[in-house]
């Protein structure tokens, strides 16, 4: 990690390699996250009615419910989950196929710090970008769930905006920014640690690729106990 | 010069080369010849530092490498370039980028006098019209001719070739081999290339190193090489039965 964090040797290159990492690892994982939040939205609310349906609960915690539920644990956690299957099976396969195939043997014979030149960017980039995404699939959670009362009329649009806006407290909001910025640097990390220290053969690539998704999922859901019982309690 | 003294080096237990002492000469093309597994890479890995020897020292002119720290190591890297057997091309950039890199990491020069050197050292190895090409699409010779390129584009002083003809047909081989040795010849480098190409031997060896079971077996010239009186050396230069009837006829 020392070596990851050391001086680059110039910054002008790092900028760039930030900007093509952003563009690699988040710009094209908004498709995904996208797809999944409108239609999970979309599900809590259809679940949460069904569970709620009593003339003594009033409709809009309905509206409440999606809203908490995909700023609190969905658009962090489970957005997490997500991309430590799809960018961090990225990064360690990439960098493990570098590795296999003497590509950071030439970075070092060329006297780069190749940990550095190879793993900083990425971190910058994602615990950068994927704030951005938990933001992104916050908003396009609830608008699935406002598109799924709207259209089938389980519910009337109104409740479901006035159940968005009851008690709304902008911590939770930051909470789960602080929660998908720490993800982003144990999947980046964790990625990338079991790429750059791959051995032998694409099956070992393979292997690497896959450990490094396990480990991050897993080391993803006790830091989200962790940061939930340091923030919210 | 490039020159080791005494070194070894084991993996998990088992000693791949053994007590090598050996001196490369400047402006020579200097070979390590031997069988698949005898220890030729490991070594080759060990002088340029991408392995630790266990024993012994490295010593390129008179700084001795295996002492530096890893900062003052990165200094005497920036003299040295290395052609890998795969040719070790970032896959993601293009000819012209993986030519550039070294250049927009370790110089000051500007945009037009990076253009220049870049097509000065792609025009050097016949490679003027690629510059836009990825690694993927370019033939096995392409490949380490643009390795050839990136490796000499920092003007280094010293250049080593892993296998720079494997996968190669005879006659690309050929222009490989003329190439390096052109190179070598050119900017008085000491150049050091690993093969068991005999071709390579015969025409460029100009020092020849046999390495057999992780020693030094016997050195010499391309010339001595024909006339030397050791059995393993011997089977290894008249491995195919073309030689050996050429050699029993002669």
């Amino acid at each position: 990690m020392g070596k990851v964090f050391s001086r680059p040797e110039k910054m002008g290159i790092y900028r760039r390699r930030v900007i093509f990492e952003i563009e690699a690892l988040g710009l094209n994982s908004i498709g995904l996250t996208a797809i999944i939040s409108v239609f999970i939205g979309a599900a809590i609310t259809l679940q949460m009615s069904i569970s709620l349906e009593s003339p003594f609960i009033p409709q809009y915690l309905i509206g409440y419910a999606t809203r908490e539920t995909m700023t609190l644990e969905f658009s962090s956690t489970v957005v997490a989950l997500i991309l430590a299957g799809k960018v961090g099976s990225n990064i360690a396969s990439e960098i493990g196929t570098m590795r296999i195939t003497e590509q950071i043997d030439a970075l070092e014979i060329m006297g780069v710090n190749s940990a550095s030149y190879l793993i900083l960017p990425k971190i910058i980039a994602t615990v950068f970008f994927f704030p951005f995404l938990t933001l992104l699939t916050i908003m396009i959670g609830i608008i699935g769930g406002y598109t799924i009362a709207w259209t089938t009329g389980i519910m009337s649009p109104d409740d479901y905006i006035e159940g968005l806006l009851y008690d709304f407290v902008l911590w939770e909001v930051i909470y789960s920014l602080i929660k998908i910025a720490v993800f982003a640097f144990i999947i980046t990390s964790i990625s990338a640690f079991y790429g750059y220290y791959a051995k032998g053969s694409s099956l070992e690539v393979g292997r690497a690729s896959t450990r490094a998704v396990v480990v991050s999922s897993i080391t993803i859901l006790i830091f989200n106990l962790i940061l939930t019982q340091l923030l919210l309690t | 010069m490039i020159k080791c003294e005494h070194i070894s080096k084991s993996f998990e237990g088992r000693r791949v080369i053994e007590d090598i002492s050996i001196e490369f000469e400047t402006g020579k093309t200097n070979l390590i010849i031997g069988r698949s597994g005898s220890g030729k890479t490991v070594l080759l890995k060990t002088l340029v530092g991408l392995h630790t020897p266990d024993e012994g020292d490295i010593f390129f002119d008179d700084v001795c490498y295996t002492s530096l720290s890893f900062n003052d190591r990165k200094r005497v890297r920036k003299d040295i370039g290395m052609i890998f057997q795969g040719g070790a091309l970032i896959d993601s950039s293009t000819v012209y980028e993986n030519v550039r890199l070294p250049l927009d990491l370790f110089t000051d020069d500007s945009e037009a006098q990076k253009r220049e050197r870049v097509d000065y050292c792609l025009s050097r190895v016949n490679l003027s019209d690629a510059h836009h090409l990825y690694p993927s699409e370019l033939s096995g010779g392409m490949i380490k001719r643009v390795a050839i390129a990136r490796a000499i584009v920092m003007n280094p002083r010293y250049l080593f070739c892993d296998e720079p003809n494997s996968g190669l047909d005879p006659q690309t081989s050929i222009v490989i081999d003329n190439l390096i040795h052109g190179i070598t010849k050119e900017y008085g480098i000491t150049t050091i290339i690993n093969t068991h190409d005999m071709n390579s031997v015969m025409e460029i060896g100009e020092k020849v190193v046999y390495i057999y079971q992780g020693k030094k077996w016997w050195e010499g010239t391309n010339e001595e090489i024909l006339h030397a009186d050791n059995p393993e050396l011997n089977d290894f230069v008249f491995a195919s039965a073309m030689a050996k009837r050429a050699r029993r006829g002669k």
